[in-house]
């Protein structure tokens, strides 16, 4: 416990985080807008989903385990399946808001991109999603305590820390997969995404045996990356450029 | 009227206790009425809520297409000034928030204000019900006779002692409240201080603020003082309001918010059509400015331009200033910034009747000389002092606690976002209060009896959703 364990879960988990929003969201006053509201979709989805589950929980025998357990399994799927399906609902915000932008600007483009949007949109859900699995652990970080001491895991701190990292990740790559899929009508990268956050978020019931959770999660998160930056216009040859560009002291271009 | 009542003091048990309630007149008529006094001007009227200058609408086309061009304008640096309003409104309820988890002096229950004299310690649950209930009603009834006391001291121009009231106001959150404050930050991290430097650090943090929130002074100085002061007043009332009042209260205050700034014959509806009436800005003293108002244009000949200019040079450093009645004694109720900003467009002109037919006269592209970023949004500092009560009640009672925070601060951000997104499309006065409070309290209640147990079982079971 104690202030290092503090400090350290939270750069492990907002680290990250905090430069992207930092470097790229912080300079623009419409991108800071857009990720509130994109936080402020996560939230209502997470109150609706709260509100089955609870309903579900006080319907049913609280001294029953395996069934609460069981109900839990079941609010974290719809939970899930509710989140993306706000993730589309702002996706059609977005794009109503874009063409209001687009009416209202001088040269008749955007000021901001879908694909900006798309970022913007994915970092906004994982801040929040992040910031509700993770603050109040680390709020209890604070304070005096031992982990695990009556026989659970000792890593529970960290774990959650990296656990909440690959999560806001994998929220700003799903964001620009999802709408890359709701602009182009590809059907088939919605679902990716949706089976995708299944997965990992289905990984995680096989806590603490921490190696079925995180692993699984990091795999999917580079597979998201790759994805995500190939559907953003980079390839192998961008990379190198820009790696080679670094190395020789000129600013790179970033895609789009 | 939101401002206005604002400053009136009341003693009691020794402790002073204000009624900033109203402060919450939203997003300011003044933004309102500037971005109006501009259209105005493009559309060649001298003030569109007046008809005094009769002089005929034409040029129907020139309306149209301006208005088109002010609310792309108005939307495109709309997303700056909803930046530049989350800004301090998230300040503030750091500061709040800050406080209240580590001073707990402001989360002890010391007794209650004078108005709210019901205790909430009963046996039953109806009993507690209603004496909350009676608590917000006097509470309520107290801020809308004060509103009226306020509007008809306006109406008619008793100014002096409305400054005089926001001076001892004022007078009192920052020297008084502070050294509350200041005194319980000692005590909860134990540092031992002698009465004479606190004498002189309170002291030094009164005047430096009363010169910069009364007079002038650097803009950011300024900003911090309006954020301070909010955030004393906000906890002294997270302090002594029990738990169901306050919730209550938060409640009526919204709809009191809007009722009063949207009917008719609302007080502060009613406060914003007598400033319109008299083209002058409405008490700036307690309202949060974001940006200063630059002098663009100076003429040196006319000594009555040099006049003007002489006093408006005083506004370069703030845009927040309230009428000094005593300073200007002939300025025919036209406040300096209305002045600044009429010099900024049509050079310094004395508004006669016969002056404002020539300015009408004026080609409307001759105006273009201000730069419109540098409009800035208002917010009155009762809308601070709400939302940190909020935010702050939340952090100190939720059980969802950190959850709970944060989701009434997102809460309460959108809804300051949807109110200027609103302010942008009907350009009028409208109330910051309903929107976001309504959402932060939805947000609250739900978020601790809904999220909290949810969250709670997935931190056990370390789910992620």
């Amino acid at each position: 416990m104690t202030l290092a364990v503090f400090f350290g879960c939270t750069f492990i988990a907002f680290g990250p985080a905090l430069s992207l929003f930092l470097f790229t969201i912080a300079r623009d006053p419409l991108r800071i807008i857009i990720l509130i509201a994109g936080a402020f979709f996560w939230l209502v989805s997470l109150l609706l989903s709260s509100l089955i589950w609870f309903i579900a929980v006080k319907a049913s025998d609280p001294r029953d385990e395996a069934l609460q357990r069981g109900l839990l399994i079941f609010g974290v799927m719809f939970s899930v399946l509710l989140q993306e399906a706000f993730r589309f609902l702002y996706y059609k915000l977005l794009r109503k808001a874009i063409e209001g932008l687009v009416a209202l600007s001088e040269d008749g483009c955007s000021p901001i991109s879908i694909q900006q949007m798309a970022y913007v949109a994915g970092v906004g859900f994982g801040l929040m999603s992040g910031a509700f699995s993770m603050i109040n652990l680390l709020a209890d970080a604070l304070g005096p305590g031992t982990v695990g001491i009556h026989g659970d895991s000792q890593l529970y701190f960290l774990t959650s820390a990296f656990m909440t990292m690959v999560l806001i990740f994998l929220h700003t790559f799903w964001g620009i997969l999802f709408f890359h899929g709701c602009e182009n009508r590809r059907w088939w990268e919605i679902a990716a995404v949706v089976l995708m956050h299944l997965a990992v978020s289905g990984s995680t019931f096989w806590n603490p045996l921490y190696v079925g959770s995180l692993v699984p999660s990091y795999l999917l998160m580079a597979a998201a990356a790759v994805w995500a930056y190939l559907l953003s216009g980079g390839s192998a040859q961008n990379l190198r450029r820009f790696l080679l560009c670094s190395q020789s002291g000129a600013s790179p271009q970033l895609a789009s | 009227m939101t401002e206005l009542s604002a400053h009136l003091p009341q003693f009691q048990h020794g402790q002073l206790t204000e009624n900033f309630p109203d402060n919450h007149l939203s997003n300011t008529n003044d933004n309102s009425e500037r971005r109006r006094h501009d259209n105005s001007e493009r559309r060649r009227n001298d003030n569109p809520g007046s008809e005094t200058n009769g002089q005929p609408q034409n040029n129907i086309q020139q309306v149209v297409e301006d208005e088109e061009e002010d609310e792309e304008l108005t939307l495109k640096y709309g997303a700056k000034h909803v930046i530049m309003l989350f800004v301090p409104v998230t300040l503030c309820m750091v500061v709040v928030v800050a406080t209240i988890k580590s001073v707990s002096f402001y989360t002890r229950k010391d007794g209650q204000l004078i108005y709210t004299p019901f205790t909430e310690e009963t046996e039953t649950i109806g009993q507690r019900a209603l004496n909350s209930i009676l608590n917000a009603a006097i509470m309520i009834s107290v801020i809308i006779v004060m509103t009226i006391l306020l509007v008809v001291l306006y109406k008619y121009r008793c100014y002096k002692v409305i400054h005089g009231w926001l001076i001892i106001s004022s007078l009192l959150l920052l020297f008084f409240f502070s050294f509350i404050y200041l005194g319980e930050v000692f005590k909860t991290y134990n540092v031992a201080m002698d009465y004479i430097t606190v004498a002189l650090m309170i002291w030094n943090f009164g005047v430096v603020g009363m010169i910069c929130i009364h007079w002038k002074g650097p803009l950011r100085l300024q900003q911090a003082y309006l954020i301070m002061i909010s955030a004393l007043m906000a906890l002294v009332f997270i302090k002594y309001l029990p738990e169901w009042t306050a919730w209550l209260i938060l409640a009526v205050i919204s709809v009191y918010d809007l009722v009063a700034v949207l009917c008719p014959k609302g007080p502060l509806r009613m406060l914003v059509e007598t400033a319109q009436e008299r083209n002058e800005t409405l008490f700036p003293a307690l309202i949060y400015s974001s940006t200063m108002v630059w002098l663009v244009n100076m003429a040196e000949e006319d000594p009555e331009a040099q006049r003007k200019a002489s006093k408006n040079s005083t506004y370069d450093k703030q845009a927040n200033q309230t009428q000094n009645g005593d300073a200007e004694p002939d300025d025919g109720g036209f406040s300096q910034e209305w002045q600044q900003q009429r010099d900024n467009r049509i050079g310094p002109i004395e508004s006669t009747p016969e002056s404002r037919a020539a300015v009408q006269a004026l080609p409307s592209n001759s105006q273009t000389s201000e730069d419109p970023e540098e409009r800035g949004v208002k917010l009155g500092l009762g809308d601070f002092i709400f939302y940190s009560v909020l935010v702050g009640k939340a952090s100190a009672t939720a059980s969802g606690d950190w959850n709970t925070t944060l989701a009434c601060f997102v809460a309460i951000l959108i809804g300051l976002c949807l109110t200027l997104l609103l302010l942008a499309i009907f350009k009028k006065a409208l109330p910051a209060l309903p929107i976001s409070i309504t959402f932060g309290l939805v947000f609250y209640f739900a978020t601790d009896n809904l999220v909290q147990p949810f969250m709670d079982q997935l931190a056990f079971h370390q789910f992620y959703i």
